[in-house]
């Protein structure tokens, strides 16, 4: 029977024709936009949003901000209850079903699923109570009610799922800071598994609010310095000098094709293909091998050879080793495509952690509409280590042609994510 | 501490835990539930912010006795008057 059943998941896949998974709403809030248009125009326009902020118990750092609306979805106890992280995500969440025109009155909440992934949830609720309790000669009677449901992995998903009414299943994809494709990706797998129906997905990021993880960087000493804020995070440059850290979040609305099709929804891209893999080599350092290894395999699934991709968005997160490290991969596996162009969106955001896939995504999905590839800003000095023939360096190009973008994202303990969208073509 | 001054910390208290409800015209004698949207959570905060801002303990059998503003101020009033407010 075992090897009957080996067998026949071997030929499954032969047999049976995967759904088209396509992009049919985004929602997002990034440090310089809140809005997909807004975000696209302030990448073309060189615009980063990069500030600083008081951290607890260190000072003035600096850190992406995000400024948008909160009570424009949440009501204030809501707000006050809930985490920043689970008020990003409603958020995004309803800006991509709004941008998505989907009526989702109609729609069958529990065939609907939320996939979001976080890089980390729960370190600045334990702050903030660790820190009340310190006032109170760290007495745990004190300690918040609230602390569990605010804390628990799960939180922004659920969040979404009490302010939407979804009734499916709703978590949270723990990835470092690969987890905004993982969202991507997981929800493109339970679409074509048919465990839902309509599936919000990518990822959030409340990490600017807990000052663990910028005292861990700066420990590594990979936290980003800089005088002027909007030339602190500076990928690929020779003065780049760490991570920017920010929050943001960025959702999507995916859904099967005929199903898309069939309520007449825009359709913003189509998923090609992802790899997902492990460099099972570091706690903390990248593994080019590894991370070409991943970007290939997602080339394969996609059907396509490196030629195919017209735009890489890189990880990139302005660490001395690990833009070389990446850069070097990217070199290995678009050796014979010359024509592939390659840029970076922390450069203008900083690194919004589980957010970052996503909302780096965003930012090159019009690309498949003007044919302009947004620069990697902040290159005043190209260190020729992580020089690439495509690099889009400061100004906007106009492509030849965007039919295919490769969005990767790398995450600590070595998870690497590539995933592939393609311009849609009935 | 008054009875009203007792019930005006009672609804500052609300106020904040409760932003979105408007405070300003309660029915002392009418149950809170009845008169704001408060669920069990919310009263676990009062009794938090007791504690917080005067050092009040209410145990959880007298929740109950935090139902109205005027039971409030009568199950309050000993206790305050105990720190000497």
């Amino acid at each position: 029977m075992l090897l009957a059943g080996g067998w026949l998941a071997l030929f499954i896949p032969f047999f049976m024709k995967q759904s088209r998974v396509v992009i049919t709403g985004v929602g997002l809030t990034a440090p310089n936009g809140n809005s997909l248009a807004e975000f696209r125009q302030n990448l073309l326009n060189g615009i980063a949003g990069i500030e600083r902020i008081d951290v607890r118990y260190m000072g003035s750092q600096l850190a992406g901000v995000c400024h948008y609306d909160a009570l424009k979805y949440q009501k204030k106890k809501e707000v006050r209850v809930g985490t920043r992280a689970g008020s990003i995500a409603i958020y995004c969440a309803r800006e991509a079903l709004a941008n998505s025109k989907v009526n989702f009155d109609a729609q069958a909440k529990d065939r609907v699923g939320i996939y979001i992934g976080c890089t980390e949830h729960g370190n600045v609720e334990t702050e903030n109570e660790i820190y009340n309790i310190s006032k109170f000669n760290y007495d745990t009677k004190y300690w918040s009610h609230y602390h569990n449901p605010r804390s628990v992995a799960n939180n922004p998903a659920g969040e979404t799922s009490l302010s939407l009414g979804i009734t499916g299943p709703a978590y949270t994809i723990g990835a470092a800071c690969a987890a905004g494709n993982m969202g991507l990706i997981h929800a493109t797998q339970m679409l074509r598994l048919g465990e839902v129906d309509f599936a919000i997905c990518g990822g959030v990021s409340e990490s600017i609010h807990t000052f663990g993880i910028f005292a861990g960087f700066k420990s590594q000493n990979a936290l980003a310095t800089h005088e002027d804020p909007k030339k602190a995070s500076r990928p690929f440059d020779k003065a780049r000098n760490g991570i920017v850290i920010s929050e943001g979040g960025c959702l999507y609305t995916l859904e099967r094709l005929e199903d898309a099709q069939a309520r007449g929804a825009k359709i913003y891209a189509e998923i090609a293909g992802y790899h997902v893999n492990s460099d099972a080599s570091d706690y903390v350092l990248p593994n080019p091998e590894r991370q070409s290894e991943c970007i290939q395999k997602a080339i394969a699934r996609a059907g396509m050879t490196p030629r195919d991709i017209d735009l890489v968005n890189t990880h990139a997160t302005a660490t001395p080793l690990g833009d070389i490290q990446e850069t070097q991969g990217i070199r290995t596996v678009f050796a014979d495509s010359p024509d592939t162009l390659v840029n970076n969106t922390k450069s203008f955001i900083g690194h919004a952690m589980g957010a970052a896939g996503a909302l780096e995504l965003a930012g090159n999905l019009p690309s498949f509409d003007d044919l302009i590839v947004h620069p990697t800003i902040n290159v005043d000095d190209l260190d020729p280590q992580c020089a690439l023939p495509g690099l889009v360096l400061n100004q906007p190009r106009k492509a030849k042609r965007i039919d295919a973008i490769l969005n990767n994202s790398f995450g600590m303990l070595g998870i690497n994510s590539a995933l592939i969208v393609k311009r849609f073509v009935a | 501490m008054t009875n009203d001054e007792i019930k005006k910390v009672v609804i500052d208290i609300i106020s904040d835990i409760a932003p979105d409800e408007d405070t300003s015209n309660l029915k002392p004698d009418v149950r809170l539930r009845e008169q704001l949207q408060l669920d069990s959570m919310d009263f676990l905060d009062i009794v938090m912010e007791l504690r917080k801002r005067y050092g009040i303990e209410v145990p959880e059998a007298e929740y109950i006795k935090l139902a109205t503003l005027d039971s409030c101020a009568e199950y309050l009033g000993p206790k305050f008057a105990a720190l000497g407010k």
